[in-house]
């Protein structure tokens, strides 16, 4: 769609102060986004098995510095957090938990899990 | 009283003009990621270990090759549709939109295809191409 004038559109988030709700909303978009990129990182590692040890042994030490393990962590995150988010998606898409309280109840579960997976994930214990 | 006219009540397709094909396929695909992500968490612990010939011997085993295939197909196609949405609500120049659609699509299907390919090989012990 072809916009003839420069005219904000709607919701008009800059105006908006950030919610819970919305705040999660837009970050199940960003990590949908993110996990296609990291997609990619899974095929990378089944064709380097494919490659033969050399080309595995490479990727395993790209990981382990201090960007890969940055960007490993980052990945778990985002994967823990769009499956659990995701889980609270499709239990809206029944009809339920829809009631405010209970969707910021909700969203905050999957802060807190989301966290405490990828902690578990990596060896951390709280 | 319906403000639908007869034609698109029958076409059933709403203002999407799509109809609901693609919320349904979004969803069902989220419900198959919800095991297979549980499974993927073994296959990462397996990838943590380095082990060259372990990670390969592990892939071969039937089911951990069934779940990677399906996995695999399920992300894509998953990611695909999500990604679409993205683009249909962000980009609002209309070349740039269809280019945009175009290749999301393309490259999904070629990394679907190519990570099928890697985990077939793997599970029908062709030799790795490098030593």
């Amino acid at each position: 769609m072809t916009q003839p004038t420069a005219r904000p559109l709607s919701p008009h988030l800059q105006v908006y102060k950030p919610q819970i709700t919305s705040v999660l909303s837009i970050l199940h978009r960003m990590t949908g986004i993110l996990l296609a990129a990291f997609a990619v990182g899974w095929v990378a590692w089944l064709i380097a098995l494919n490659r033969g040890e050399d080309t595995l042994a490479a990727m395993q030490s790209l990981l382990s510095s201090i960007p890969g393990v940055v960007l490993a962590v980052l990945a778990t995150w985002t994967l823990f957090y769009h499956l659990l988010n995701g889980v609270r998606h499709l239990v809206w898409d029944s009809g339920r938990g829809l009631e405010l309280g209970t969707a910021r109840l909700s969203g905050w579960m999957v802060v807190i899990f989301s966290l405490l997976l990828t902690a578990l994930a990596w060896g951390v214990w709280l | 009283m319906s403000l639908r006219s007869p034609l698109a009540r029958a076409r059933n397709h709403g203002s999407a003009r799509d109809g609901v094909h693609h919320w349904w396929h979004q969803r069902l695909s989220a419900v198959l990621l919800v095991p297979l992500v549980i499974w993927l968490v073994a296959a990462l612990r397996v990838a943590a270990g380095g082990d060259f010939i372990a990670a390969r011997e592990w892939l071969a085993l039937p089911w951990n090759t069934v779940f990677a295939l399906l996995f695999t197909l399920t992300t894509f196609y998953h990611g695909q549709l999500g990604l679409q949405v993205v683009i249909e609500d962000y980009i609002h120049t209309r070349w740039l939109e269809v280019s945009l659609q175009v290749v999301v699509k393309l490259l999904a299907l070629v990394l679907a295809l190519m990570g099928s390919l890697a985990i077939l090989r793997i599970a029908f012990g062709v030799a790795p191409l490098a030593g």
